[in-house]
């Protein structure tokens, strides 16, 4: 009788040896039982496939068609340029620019902008540290006298070495950004007539 | 005949039943140990092509979670990003290393990178990233600290019962949703405030998390 639990000891200890504990780190999958249940032949986000050349679910959106809520033709927010093709001047009127549309604006350049523009827009961001070049100052004359439709531009498309944000932020969400940009430029080039006549004198 | 068996044959079935129960119980213990997600899944940690660095990246560099996982707002899928993201920065800086070939090669040719999914539930559970984040539940309830990970790893055990702890039970891991991406984050009043502010969110917000069957199985 002892051999038998000599064995099973012996069972246990192989099995702890081969399998490890909880938790230990595997470059190995993750075991499933019936995977044909937990991968289904069906397409997935981002996902691949042999049925198109490319080998991409994804699909790049067909010449000539417009997907649900897709706004068209719309330039002034889609592009930033009015009637005449110009870099607009003004934000477009479908948008409520009101101190929620700043917030998201801060939010977003905070994520989108910031590590490379800096939290302050004085291009100091935290690449610059780490071998990046210059990114533009955001307080200079040349880019605070740039309409906002060129700024919204410059978000969409990129400008210079700076990439096109355009994949990633919305349209409504640039405009909140150049909503905030202005925002920052104001803070940093306050004027005597921008307080209040009743606390000037506290400033001399 | 009547010495067929040995004296001591007469211990024999209580040694029997002795051994099936231990040996039983065994075997009960190592399928509670081993046959769940917490074995399975925790620690899967696969080599990518490229050898991106959440530590550097997220924490060290601070940069938001969504810079790179942008449609994790409005879509169900929090998308890899396109090489054009790592270009963003890979463009300037260190653009001779060798471990970026992909990304630079990726950018040129279009074709994608072919990264290696680490967090992947069945195909018959539907996950909805956006739901959650926008209603407070950070990255770090499912992800764990992505932020100091020099490789991913599969940190939470992400089985159904996972997620129906927190279904049941949602107060403990809800924040204000400008706060999801902050990994790091703690109720600056500790465990009470935020269960205080976690049931203030569901009452205020409506939440109520499903726990139907058809709640995450079509």
């Amino acid at each position: 009788m002892r051999y038998v639990y000599l064995v099973l000891f012996f069972v246990v200890v192989m099995t702890v040896g081969a399998l490890g504990f909880r938790g230990s780190i595997s470059t190995k999958p993750p075991l499933e039982v019936f995977p044909d249940m937990d991968r289904q032949s069906k397409f997935h986000p981002q996902g691949d496939t042999a049925f198109f050349a490319d080998g991409m679910t994804d699909r790049p959106i067909p010449a000539g068609t417009v997907a649900r809520n897709m706004i068209v033709g719309d330039d002034h927010l889609l592009l930033g340029r009015d009637a005449d093709g110009e870099f607009a001047t003004t934000f477009p009127a479908s948008l409520d620019v009101d101190r929620d549309f700043f917030n998201r604006g801060r939010e977003r350049y905070e994520i989108y902008c910031a590590p490379c523009h800096g939290l302050a827009a004085d291009g100091k961001g935290i690449v610059t540290q780490y071998g990046w070049g210059l990114p533009a100052n955001l307080h200079s004359d040349l880019i605070r006298n740039q309409s906002h439709g060129e700024i919204y531009n410059t978000i969409a498309n990129g400008k210079n070495t700076m990439y096109p944000l355009g994949d990633k932020i919305d349209p409504d969400d640039r405009w909140a950004i150049v909503a905030y940009v202005r925002a920052l430029q104001r803070s940093q080039n306050g004027r005597i007539e921008d307080v209040p006549a009743s606390h000037q004198g506290e400033l001399n | 005949m009547s010495h067929l068996f040995p004296k001591s044959a007469n211990r024999l079935p209580l040694q029997i039943i002795t051994f099936l129960v231990v040996f039983g119980g065994i075997v009960t213990a190592a399928t509670t140990y081993y046959a769940t997600p917490k074995y399975t899944r925790v620690g899967y940690a696969p080599i990518q092509p490229v050898p991106f660095s959440h530590a550097l990246h997220s924490g060290e560099l601070g940069i938001d979670c969504r810079f790179c996982h942008s449609t994790v707002e409005k879509a169900g899928h929090a998308a890899v990003p396109t090489a054009q993201t790592c270009m963003n920065c890979h463009s300037a800086v260190k653009t001779d290393s060798a471990l970026l070939a992909p990304i630079r090669a990726s950018y040129e040719s279009g074709d994608p990178v072919e990264w290696v999914r680490v967090h992947q539930a069945p195909d018959y559970v539907y996950f909805n990233h956006a739901v959650h984040v926008n209603r407070g539940v950070s990255c770090v309830e499912c992800h764990g600290r992505i932020d100091q990970m020099e490789v991913v790893t599969h940190s939470k055990s992400l089985s159904m019962g996972f997620c129906l702890d927190c279904h049941r039970e949602p107060a403990p891991s809800l924040r204000d949703p400008a706060l999801v991406t902050q990994l790091d984050w703690q109720h600056p009043l500790g465990k009470e405030g935020q269960i205080a502010d976690g049931e203030k969110f569901i009452h205020d917000w409506n939440i109520n998390p499903p726990q139907s069957c058809s709640g995450c199985h079509r």
